[in-house]
């Protein structure tokens, strides 16, 4: 992953540069973080901001100033987290950016990587309920699985074959997921179906980082406090 | 259906106008449905198959009568076969086939019986009716009697056989092959299809439905062949197996063991090839595919349809298709085999090899449930799914070890599979998974899947459990040091954890060499508190493993200092459990053949209720039963217990048994009570010794040995003993010819009867006339000391009539029993030594003796007994001129 190269040796620099810059700044930052987020650890908290930072690629500034607009977060998500649905890498956008202002602020990050990187289950599943638009009172129709789905099947011989393919999948996915038998997936149907399959938490698409992707982005990120470590 | 058979083939023969038979696809379709349906029909309907029709068989159809060709007579409503079927045709699978050689226009019909296949004289140029003898030999299957018959369809069998193995190397592409796939599930359809239809006709149309659709090349007939063909390259391997192992493994097996709890097992190879439960399994299951078609349910059609997204959908459509398919019933055979049938297991196996987690997880979850089906079992191992099974088992991802784990266990419930398993090192990996500690090294990254350790350690011993049933991974488990992390989990106190761990303990103990490790690791300890478990299961295996392990005196005395026998002699009251009562039973069967283990079972008034056990138990119990109160009536306090409890009326009634096993401990119990006088009257009035006699003819050696020893004590101690033996019509001449066997244990056995036989005068002269010498004389070269002891006390009884010393001497028995004085064995010795004495009164003997050396072997040993022996007559052995030698001090 060249990109994912790129940022962090752009990153670490950027780390040696500010090293001395404002480091209370920093600390106090981390120190606020650390309480809502707590699968962190404050080091790898401090990484994380350090990482932020770079990606916004602003280093005179004060840490976390400012955030990660739409197009930058996609092609993190596609180049380190190997996601590529373009609606769904959007969806994954606006569930990161809690406070909908189109920017991942430096508490947003660290609180979505929380998730994609340690989240328990019940984490997982609000997440990926936010991704599809089901918090709330929301629900899926039949049209947005659809949508959502249309792209799930190798290419048959004509777009019309896919199509009907699709609806039959869709067919099946209701079934699966539509517990009350109104024809729509409510969020309480997908948390019911869910928790009875944890394998259906992404049945509308992949929205959360495969587990190796993790791991290489972890091993990359936090490469600073595990070479400390020996 | 063989005469639609029949002209359908000749018509299509007829069509290609040649005049002579061609290999068409259309034949060998025709031969393949029948070989298919024919095959299986006897296994799917074995009642059916039973019948013989004494006359037309008559059914009901809703076919008008227009439907039925030419050939079948219809007379008003009925719709009659022609008159053809004779009586002995055992069931109808009569066809009639061109012979599918070009060369040859020969019209023969096969047959088949319950034997087999043959040839049938077939339909003489002149005549109209077809002759439905046999001519030739009957053949075990349609395939090899083709074979024998046509050259050109053995060359064209061959030629598959090349086909598959090329096949099979080709496996892994052909899965990547996905248009390839799908034809032939196209195919499989259609045929399942046409299937339907010609069933719904009643047969008639069978062929010609066939006809049209296999006119285009066809898979189906290579597939099927093949799977045919596999079965029987697996069923020769496993012989050869069988021929191999049968050697090696014989001398560990005692009587009785391997029947335990195995109701089915027929072949005696099977015993003896592998241990205790090698299961009813290893026969290549019925293929039940036809069945299924006749009626597909609506099941099937959806379970495609996901199949078809597992197929050629990304990871979501995937994961939700093996979601939907989880919410059918697994557990059901329609929808297993529909899976299979559909093509289903190559795609599930194929998500194996994949690099996606929640596919792997869910394909397992399937597979995991449907492999309880044995033919699934075998698909799974013919597509290749164990080796990537193993594979996974290295996952850092727990709840896929514990999945593919839980799989193989299922899998592995034959030897094929169980093969696979070893030679692909999964072993090596199931045994790792027992090791608790070292699984704790987790991945940063928690998933959402996790399982607890203790899950993956069951899993572990699940599939080790499954797999300890064959020899070799007994010995894998042991090289991979599963011994010592079985006796870790031993220690813990989940009853899950523990049933599979004492199994698979219990499978290796079946071994010698494993019961060594098994002391040293304290096992037998924790298998005794275990039996106090409230869990039933638990109970049995842990009582099954020491029945098993307590072969082993040390390990006998080890379960009694840890207390075990209490709970055994209380786990008797409870026989409801049968399964469990036969390992408890087993258990205390093998602890009571140590002499402090009986008195303790006395105690706990164990004798008293074996007693009560041998009546109404099934044979696997009442083996152990009698098994352990033979062991108990060794000594006379519990000779007297059995007789006032009244054992020995139902122990002489299971005297007219035929399992084997049972007979030879039943035997060996009648004659441990026939040791006290009062017994053996109560033996005496119930004809017991009578039918001790009759067993002699069993088939079985070791029924025949076991007879002949039991009847020693009960001529010993029956009242007009001499009177009694005479009274057996032929019995003197029965004994007497047994030692022409060639069974050092039969001859031993009888040896000593002849010894206890002819303690009777007249006995002995009807003996002697029966030819009793010559027969002795003749088994006097043998190194066996057990055989030595007894022949030469029956050398010795039997001189005592007419000329028999002599006799001996003529028929040169005197020089190789000289010889006995260099065996080790005391015994030997003193009964050597009785019966040199008894020769020396011949003067040749003592010449033959002299020659042979005697008297230069100056053991002390023989010099004590010779002293034992009256001094006057010692002289007869060492010359008139010799003075006796004197004994040598120590």
């Amino acid at each position: 992953m060249p990109r994912l190269g790129v940022v962090l040796s752009r990153k670490s620099k950027c780390a040696e540069a500010t090293l001395d810059m404002d480091q209370k700044t920093l600390n106090k930052l981390v120190e606020s973080i650390s309480k809502t987020v707590k699968s962190f650890k404050k080091s790898e908290i401090e990484c994380l901001i350090q990482l932020f930072d770079s990606l916004v690629g602003k280093t005179d500034r004060r840490f976390g100033s400012c955030g990660i607009d739409r197009n930058t977060f996609r092609r993190i998500l596609h180049s380190i987290f190997g996601m590529t649905n373009d609606m769904l890498m959007n969806r994954v956008f606006f569930a990161f950016d809690e406070d909908n202002d189109n920017y991942i602020n430096v508490k947003e990050w660290v609180k979505g990587l929380s998730v994609f990187l340690r989240g328990t289950f019940e984490e997982k599943l609000k997440f990926c309920s936010e991704v599809y638009y089901l918090n709330g009172d929301g629900y899926i129709s039949r049209e947005e699985i659809f949508d959502m789905l249309k792209n799930s099947l190798s290419q048959q011989s004509s777009e019309e074959e896919t199509d009907e393919g699709v609806n039959e999948l869709v067919d099946i996915t209701l079934k699966k997921m539509d517990c009350d038998n109104d024809g729509k997936v409510s969020s309480a149907d997908f948390t019911k179906a869910v928790r009875e399959d944890r394998l259906l938490l992404e049945v509308f698409g992949p929205c959360l980082p495969e587990a190796k992707n993790c791991l290489n982005f972890e091993a990359l990120a936090f490469r600073n406090i595990m070479t400390s470590r020996f | 259906m063989g005469v639609a058979l029949t002209r359908s083939a000749q018509w299509t023969a007829a069509g290609h106008g040649t005049g002579t038979l061609e290999i068409t696809p259309l034949n060998e379709a025709i031969l393949n449905e029948i070989i298919m349906f024919v095959e299986s029909f006897i296994y799917k309907h074995p009642q059916e198959a039973k019948y013989a029709f004494v006359e037309p068989l008559e059914w009901t159809t809703e076919l008008d009568a227009s439907a039925f060709q030419s050939g079948y007579v219809v007379r008003g409503e009925a719709a009659l076969l022609p008159e053809k079927i004779p009586v002995w045709v055992s069931y109808k699978a009569t066809v009639g086939l061109k012979d599918l050689n070009s060369e040859s226009l020969d019209v023969f019909l096969p047959s088949r019986n319950v034997l087999g296949w043959f040839r049938t004289k077939g339909k003489a140029d002149d005549e109209r009716e077809i002759n439905y003898e046999r001519k030739g030999e009957i053949y075990k299957d349609l395939v090899t009697f083709l074979k024998e018959i046509s050259a050109k369809f053995s060359e064209n069998m061959s030629k598959q056989e090349i086909n598959f193995d090329e096949e099979q190397q080709k496996e892994k592409e052909q899965f990547d092959a996905a248009p390839k796939k799908e034809e032939a599930a196209t195919n499989h359809k259609a045929r399942l299809g046409s299937d339907k239809t010609t069933y719904q006709k009643n047969h008639i149309n069978l062929a010609k439905t066939q006809m049209t659709k296999r006119l285009e090349p066809s898979l189906n007939w290579k597939t099927s062949v093949d799977i045919k063909d596999r079965k029987s390259l697996v069923k020769d391997s496993q012989e050869e197996k069988h021929g191999t192992r049968l050697d090696k493994t014989r001398t560990s097996i005692s009587p009785g063991r391997a029947q335990l709890l195995r109701k089915s097992i027929e072949k005696p190879e099977e015993i003896i090839s592998e241990s205790s439960s090698e299961s009813e399994e290893d026969e290549e299951p019925v293929d039940h595919r036809q069945e299924a078609n006749a009626d597909l349910p609506s099941e099937y059609w959806q379970i495609q349809k996901l199949v078809k997204y597992l197929k050629g959908g990304n990871q979501t459509a995937t994961v939700i298709a093996l979601c939907s398919m989880r919410d059918f019933n697994l557990a059901q055979e329609t929808c297993q085999l529909a899976i299979r049938d559909v093509g289903g297991l190559e795609v599930l196996i194929n998500l194996l090899d994949t690099d996606e987690v929640k596919c792997k997880i869910g394909s397992l979850k399937i597979l995991k449930e449907i492999s309880h089906n044995p033919q699934i079992r075998r698909s799974i191992v013919d597509l290749g799914g164990l080796p990537i099974m193993v594979n996974i088992l290295d996952s850092p991802h727990k709840s896929l070890k514990c999945l593919a784990a839980e799989t193989i266990a299922n899998v592995a419930k034959f030897r094929r599979a169980r093969r696979a398993v070893r030679q692909h090192g999964g072993i090596t990996k199931l045994v790792a998974l027992l090791d608790c500690a070292k699984n704790s090294i987790e991945p940063a990254q928690s998933s959402l899947y996790e399982t607890r350790d203790v899950e993956v350690a069951r899993c572990g011993a699940l599939a080790l459990w499954s797999c300890s049933k064959s020899y070799a991974n007994k010995e894998a488990i042991r090289k991979a040091g599963g011994f010592p992390l079985l006796a870790r989990l031993l220690k813990t106190s989940h009853e899950d954890m523990l049933i599979p761990v004492v199994g698979t303990l219990q499978e290796c103990a079946s071994e010698e060499n494993y019961r060594a490790s098994i002391k040293s690791e304290r096992i037998i300890e924790n298998l005794v508190k275990n039996l106090n478990s409230e869990n039933e299961q638990l109970q049995e295996h842990c009582a099954m493993a020491i029945y098993q392990c307590a072969e082993d005196e040390e390990t006998r005395d080890l379960v009694r200092l840890h207390g075990g026998l209490k709970p055994l002699a209380s786990l008797l009251n409870n026989t409801d459990n049968k399964e469990r009562l036969a390992a408890v039973t087993g258990a205390i069967w093998k602890c009571s053949i140590s002499k402090e283990n009986v008195t303790k079972f006395r105690e706990y008034k164990a004798i008293e209720t074996l007693v009560g056990l041998l009546t109404d138990q099934p044979e696997e119990v009442l083996v152990n039963v009698v098994g352990a109160l033979g062991e108990c009536c060794q000594e006379y306090e519990n000779r007297v217990l059995v007789r006032r409890c009244g054992g020995i009326q139902p122990l002489v009634n299971l005297l007219v048994g035929i399992n084997q096993a049972l007979l030879v401990n039943v035997t060996k119990a009648v004659g441990a009570c026939a040791a006290e006088p009062e017994s053996m009257a109560i033996i005496d009035r119930l004809d017991g010794v009578r039918l001790l006699w009759s067993l002699l003819k069993n088939p079985h050696p070791d029924v025949k040995a076991s007879a002949a020893w039991a009847l020693c004590p009960c001529i010993e101690n029956a009242k007009d003993a001499g009177e009694m033996v005479r009274s057996f019509v032929g019995g003197l001449e029965l004994v007497v010819n047994l030692l022409k066997s060639d069974n050092k244990e039969v001859l031993a056995s009888v040896c000593a009867a002849i010894t206890n036989i002819a303690k009777d005068q007249e006995n002995l002269a009807v003996i002697t006339d029966h030819g009793v010498v010559p027969l002795l004389s003749k088994l006097a070269n043998t190194n066996n000391d057990k055989l030595r002891r007894h022949l030469a006390e029956a050398i010795s009884r039997c001189c005592m009539w007419g000329r028999n010393r002599v006799a001996f001497g003529e028929h040169k028995a005197v020089a190789p029993l000289v010889r006995y004085l260099k065996s080790n064995d005391t015994n030997v010795h003193r009964a050597t030594a009785q019966a040199l004495y008894q020769l020396s009164e011949d003067a040749d003997n003592c010449i033959t003796m002299h020659e042979n050396g005697a008297v230069k072997w100056r053991f002390p040993v023989l010099q004590t007994f010779l002293l034992q022996l009256s001094v006057a007559n010692v002289g007869g052995l060492f010359g008139k001129d010799q003075s006796p030698p004197s004994p040598v001090p120590k």
